[in-house]
């Protein structure tokens, strides 16, 4: 459908004008609501206590979201909401990594609240406009687009065709038509999903901004956990903003000055070192594709192995060449670290858009393993449209990888078969086979609609319908809570298992990624060690997403002197950068102590909501034998020198003449025994009790006794 | 290419470039405020090399007819990342100022140095 088509039908349903005012030391003071069911719009007022509790992000996603839903409230139900903030620091233009937008809802896969966070400039330009966070509740009859006017202070609700549209095509159709010309583009951020939200469980949310070099829209996603999926199921097709333009005061910020300097300290920092560590401005995150494969930790053939022979054909270097612009790109404003890559005037080699030169946003490392490696895929023009076709139909890349690679190895192990699958040979590394899948998820046909519904149900629809064990199904699941994990091994680390196992809402690694201070490095060789980290990292790595900035400039670049500090882990200069560059705009003044009990608040927050919901206990944070140990013999022999010298230092257990299965049999109750273990010093150390439920001791020194959270932790204590 | 071209050997420190820039600039006396600044006999000013054209992500930085340097005040963002990036650190901040500043090589400073320190070349 054409941009003329969807004009002409245009047709408003509902205007709300509201005052435009400033925004003071990182806050609007209120928040909007729009029911896309009843159109009713409104706006609410910011409390001291929310800002106090929340602080904002993916602190008031919840928050909001808490207040919307009940016990019994499903993904699909009209009262579920989409929550969208950016935090009191989000906005900023002087810090690299400062305009995040973090999405909360209640996932379709995991039944339980999702959040994710995404780049581009949505966020803070919802706080320009003037709002700490929108909340999208309802459903409509209709598709509509929402139009938040930021220069005029109107809010409209338009009703468009029923008709959905892919977003590389979509948003920069809505960003054409809402801004005034050229130079108003970068005025201008779209939030929408593509035709395979719609099908499945596992669609994304994009959220595109102006690239003026590139005169074209760029995409960053909310990826995890379904939220397009509930996005169309509202019937919302797009929420579009516009400011007036953006400058490094409108957050009125209390300091400017420190700002300014603490940013230029960075850039600097990034100027003088990044070729040298990271190399993220060359290449991004994918700059880790040949080290994850070196140290045996990059998922292959659905996480059996973590190396390949064939590794080199899709190593950092082969995606440099293919990132055409050849200068660094960044998703918010004043961002030196700029990891966003793409590839321009890529020609397309399958699909409905196949023969056309698209521009495609990426590869970040997570898509080059999980739709590389993982599938048994060393083709990196595949990869690159996997990726592209992923972003455009709105599918979560980990997702659909982590799904795609389960669903190879049941074809594999003749759990399925060309019958089942309607004619798909699912085997690692069928490249044409991948590319059907994806294409049927965008129609809602076929094999495509069953592997959509993600791996937690396909184990439940193969148990029932093809007799599959589900013992054997449960071990090579990559996935937990619901979620498909993030593309990292984590076997050899015990450390990461819990990074990914004791989450709050499922094996994501941004909560704590620990392999190599595990693993590689040894440096947290006890449980007690094992647990401090597992508390430290996910509160640290949770504040980010309350206040609206990215993860990868706090250690994807580390000042020259950092390796002298006392514990060169945290980085402790960067995390006093944040300390200084929140109390810079906000007024307050936090320590890193204090930085940590804001995320302490939230993490209890979401847990117990997770625990209301009737999720997030022990029992839910178990996770599948494959991220552990060697399922089959096949792994267990790939690295049988590995393993049985492991049975004989942990153990004390010989080896010798022993088979590959009773080997097995005792390194997995070892391992699965050291996770208990692991899992009862975290709880211990977080302050939950041994069913991982948070006391109310531990909510009363966290000053987040409210009566809602202890009512929960009663029922469930 | 014009340019503020200079001879180190013969700056005395006398900080006459940086009154003459911040008066014309800011109309007031203030090193910190000055496009060229001089430390210790070292002098801090831009060599219109362009770097930061490329760095600046919205292209509010561009060359103009004359091959000066410029920055477009009306579409910066404030980010300051051409600040850190300078390979010369002559592109300045001020906490007064929302956007960086930088020498234009408009030549007040040349004329008022008294040795001849700083001159305006039109060698590339």
């Amino acid at each position: 459908m054409n941009m003329e088509k969807i004009n002409l039908a245009r047709k408003l349903i509902k205007e709300y004008h509201y005052d435009l005012k400033a925004i003071d030391k990182g806050y609007t003071g209120r928040t909007l609501y729009v029911n896309v069911g009843s159109h009713d719009i409104k706006e609410k007022s910011v409390t001291q206590l929310i800002k106090d509790k929340f602080i904002g992000g993916k602190g008031f996603g919840l928050y909001y979201l808490w207040q919307a839903v009940t016990e019994s409230t499903r993904w699909n139900d009209p009262e579920n909401e989409i929550v969208i903030s950016s935090g009191p620091v989000g906005g900023i233009t002087q810090y690299p990594g400062s305009g995040k937008s973090l999405v909360v809802t209640l996932s379709p896969l995991t039944d339980m609240p999702m959040d994710s966070n995404a780049g581009g400039y949505f966020g803070p330009y919802l706080k320009f406009s003037g709002f700490d966070a929108l909340e999208l509740q309802g459903k409509a009859d209709k598709d509509v687009i929402i139009f938040i006017n930021g220069v005029k202070g109107t809010i409209s609700i338009e009703e468009v065709p029923n008709e959905d549209i892919d977003t590389h095509i979509f948003g920069e159709q809505l960003t054409e038509l809402y801004a005034d010309n050229e130079e108003d583009k970068r005025n201008i951020a779209v939030i929408s999903t593509g035709t395979a939200a719609r099908h499945t469980n596992i669609g994304l949310l994009n959220f595109t901004f102006y690239d003026v070099r590139r005169k074209g829209t760029r995409l960053k996603q909310a990826g995890r956990g379904g939220i397009g999926t509930v996005f169309r199921d509202k019937h919302i097709k797009a929420v579009v903003i516009k400011v007036a333009g953006v400058k490094g005061n409108e957050n009125h910020p209390v300091d400017k000055l420190t700002l300014n300097k603490i940013g230029i300290k960075m850039h600097k920092e990034i100027h003088d070192l990044d070729n040298s560590q990271n190399r993220m401005r060359q290449i991004g995150t994918a700059n880790i594709i040949e080290v994850m494969d070196q140290y045996d930790l990059l998922p292959t053939h659905n996480y059996k192995f973590g190396a390949h022979k064939d590794t080199y054909k899709i190593s950092s270097r082969v995606f440099t060449a293919k990132v055409t612009q050849n200068s660094p790109d960044g998703c918010w404003f004043g961002c030196s670290l700029a990891c966003a890559k793409a590839a321009d005037h890529f020609e397309l080699k399958t699909g409905p858009y196949k023969g056309e030169k698209v521009s495609i946003d990426g590869p970040e490392y997570e898509n080059a393993a999980g739709l590389g490696s993982n599938l048994g895929i060393f083709d990196p023009d595949a990869i690159l449209e996997l990726n592209f076709y992923c972003d455009t139909y709105g599918l979560d890349t980990i997702s659909f990888a982590t799904m795609t690679a389960f669903v190879m190895e049941c074809y594999e192990n003749g759990i399925l078969n060309k019958e089942r699958t309607g004619g798909l040979e699912l085997t690692f590394g069928n490249i044409e086979a991948a590319f059907e899948l994806i294409h049927q998820m965008s129609r809602g046909e076929g094999f495509g609609k069953i592997v959509g519904m993600g791996i937690r149900k396909m184990k439940e629809y193969f148990v029932k319908e093809y007799g599959a064990d589900p013992k054997f199904l449960s071990d090579i699941g990559m996935e937990q809570k619901g979620l498909e994990f993030s593309e990292y091994l984590p076997k050899e680390s015990l450390a990461q298992q819990g990074g990914y196992g004791l989450t709050n809402k499922g094996p994501q690694h941004d909560e704590a990624w620990l392999i190599f201070m595990d693993m590689v490095n040894n440096q947290i060789p006890t449980f007690e060690d094992k647990a401090e980290a597992l508390h430290y990292y996910p509160m640290f790595r949770t504040w980010f997403g309350l206040v609206g900035f990215c993860k990868l400039p706090w250690n994807d670049i580390a000042p020259a002197n950092n390796k002298f500090t006392d514990e060169p882990a945290k980085i402790p200069e960067h995390v006093q950068n944040y300390v200084d560059v929140y109390n810079a705009v906000t007024g307050m003044s936090i320590d890193k102590h204090e930085l940590i009990r804001q995320s302490e608040r939230v993490y209890n927050f979401q847990r117990l909501f997770n625990i209301r919901m009737g999720y997030g206990k022990r029992i839910h944070d178990k996770i599948p034998y494959r991220a552990m140990g060697p399922v089959t013999m096949e792994e267990y022999e790939s690295r049988q020198e590995r393993y049985d010298r492991q049975l004989v230092e942990h153990l004390g257990y010989d080896p010798a003449n022993k088979t590959t299965e009773e080997k097995m049999k005792v390194l997995r109750e070892y391992r699965l025994d050291q996770y208990e273990k692991l899992t009862d010093a975290v709880y211990k150390r977080r302050g939950w009790t041994m069913d991982g439920v948070p006391t109310a001791e531990k909510l009363q020194e966290l000053g987040m006794d409210l009566p809602e959270l202890l009512e929960v932790v009663k029922k469930h204590v | 290419m014009k340019r503020l071209a200079k001879k180190e050997e013969l700056c005395t420190g006398c900080g006459e470039c940086e009154k003459v820039c911040s008066q014309a600039f800011f109309k007031e006396n203030d090193r910190e405020k000055s496009c060229i600044q001089v430390n210790e006999e070292k002098i801090k000013v831009c060599n219109q090399c362009g770097e930061c054209i490329a760095v600046c992500p919205i292209e509010a930085i561009y060359r103009d007819k004359n091959g000066v340097v410029r920055i477009n005040k009306k579409i910066c963002t404030s980010c300051f990342m051409c600040v850190g990036f300078c390979p010369e650190l002559a592109m300045m901040m001020h906490g007064d100022m929302l956007e960086p500043f930088k020498c234009i090589a408009c030549g007040q400073c040349a004329k008022a140095c008294p040795t001849q320190a700083i001159f305006i070349s039109e060698e590339v």
